[in-house]
């Protein structure tokens, strides 16, 4: 097929080419073709990132776990970053990807200050890019491996969004990814409302989390919680929930019925 | 028996009070045989920055050369030491932008006036992430539960080099891919100091015997 023959370029070891945006490669050393495959397989990856609308603004949550297979490697991962003065990123899935796209963002933060026109890049702007980012990557069949959560508050409107790494995207009063899509999402659609104030907010998020903790293998509990408000972003140190173990049931779960589990 | 060079491997990056070490074992296998069995895979890349390598012995050793080749330039042109984290990016932008051709996971430390010592891990896919201590190689999953327990922040040298050296050779009593000698690198503000530890010298743990005298002559 055609498309195929196109990908049996010439291999090259590419060196600080996407360091500089779109230009030419600073250096490269060319090797024999061999097909370029791409469509990675995730390493380091983030499990799940939720997030709400409520009165003041914004509320999205993720742990700092970064798995490696079953493995929870890293503890400390910082996977909610501020982008601008008014926006955040979450991001669930490969590491170095989400990496990646902060250094991409950091530059259109840049270059859009460099106007020095006192326009600033707000959370729908940020979500515009990030999507043609994502599925621009996607054409080319080699994906940014991640799934992310974009939330702000700009001129008192409030905006909280989602881009998968297939270029999907939408806005909603309330997002989740990964495993909260199955856990989160359900109690989201029944408890959350408009009008939530930051502590009914905080409360509801820090219940899925702990749902999330319980249920889901990849989470750990240790979380962040981020507030952007017109003021600003505003990233908690981590913190641990409250578990809740001693049931009855849980200290003689095969009392009466032996063999069981 | 042509299966590509890999390094199993155990190595370590460890933060200190005053600056950092880097240890590693020293085994190199094809396949099952052990090509290398006293290779030295902590590997300088400039005065005051070394890298502990890990997976394909190739991949790794390719990615250190170029990396150590940037940085002479980067020394050069800025006219002082580079800086860890520079060294670590430098690192991480190979490894993330051939990720579909590496399979080497490393660990960037050394000393620099700005942060004092640090520790920067690498893994397969390129994430770079700063850590008070790293661990890499098919070795590190025997270290997980040991080292949660036994790490403590702000160790004095001694104690570093202990606890390093320790894990690595409990690392290599279960690790198949990990053995020999283990060697360490110690790096602050006064320079750079390398150590030896034989593999006859290491701590014997459970189920393992001490060497008989022997007749034979070496």
């Amino acid at each position: 097929m055609r498309w195929e023959e196109e990908g049996m370029k010439q291999n090259a070891f590419i060196m600080g080419n996407k360091l500089m945006g779109s230009s030419p490669h600073v250096f490269s050393l060319i090797m024999p073709s061999i097909p370029i495959t791409h469509t990675q397989t995730p390493y380091v990856t983030g499990t799940s990132v939720l997030g709400i609308k409520y009165k003041d603004g914004v509320l999205i949550a993720a742990d700092t776990a970064g798995s490696y297979g079953s493995t929870t490697r890293y503890k400390s991962v910082e996977r909610l970053r501020p982008i601008g003065q008014n926006t955040l990123v979450g991001a669930t899935g490969e590491m170095s990807d989400f990496q990646t796209i902060l250094q991409i963002l950091d530059r259109l933060i840049i270059t859009n200050a460099m106007f020095d026109d006192d326009n600033t890049l707000g959370p729908p702007d940020i979500h515009s890019y990030l999507n043609r980012v994502m599925y621009n990557q996607r054409n080319k069949l080699d994906p940014f491996w991640n799934t992310l959560v974009l939330g702000g508050v700009k001129n008192g409107v409030k905006y909280l969004g989602n881009v998968t790494m297939l270029g999907l995207h939408y806005v909603d009063d309330h997002v989740a990814t990964g495993f909260g899509i199955h856990l989160a999402q359900p109690i989201f659609r029944n408890e959350w409302n408009e009008d939530m104030t930051l502590e009914q907010g905080t409360k509801l998020l820090e219940k899925c989390m702990l749902v999330l903790f319980y249920r889901d293998r990849s989470a750990i509990n240790k979380m962040q919680i981020a507030n952007i408000t017109e003021d600003g972003v505003k990233i908690s140190e981590p913190y641990a929930l409250q578990t809740k173990w001693d049931y009855e049931a849980f200290s003689n779960p095969t009392v009466g019925n032996e063999g069981s589990w | 028996m042509d299966a590509p060079h890999s390094m199993g491997t155990t190595i370590i990056g460890m933060e200190y009070a005053e600056g950092v070490i880097l240890g590693a074992d020293s085994r190199t296998t094809t396949g099952l045989y052990v090509a290398n069995r006293a290779s030295d895979k902590i590997t300088q890349l400039t005065d005051n920055v070394y890298v502990c390598r890990s997976g394909s012995a190739a991949d790794s050793q390719v990615v250190s050369d170029y990396v150590r080749y940037f940085l002479n330039q980067h020394t050069i042109q800025i006219g002082k030491a580079a800086s860890v984290k520079t060294a670590a990016t430098l690192v991480r932008e190979l490894s993330y932008q051939n990720k579909s051709f590496l399979e080497t996971g490393l660990i960037v430390a050394g000393w620099d006036i700005h942060e004092g010592g640090s520790v920067y891990g690498v893994p397969l896919g390129g994430t770079m992430l700063r850590l008070p201590f790293a661990t890499g190689g098919s070795g590190c999953s025997y270290l997980y539960g040991f080292l949660d327990q036994a790490w403590q922040p702000n160790m004095s040298r001694e104690d570093a080099e202990k606890l390093v050296v320790k894990a690595i050779a409990l690392a290599i009593a279960r690790d198949g891919a990990s053995g020999g000698v283990v060697r360490t690198i110690n790096v602050n503000a006064y320079g750079v100091e390398r150590n030896f530890y034989a593999g006859d010298q290491l701590p014997l743990f459970y189920d393992e015997l001490a060497p008989r005298p022997t007749l034979m002559q070496f």
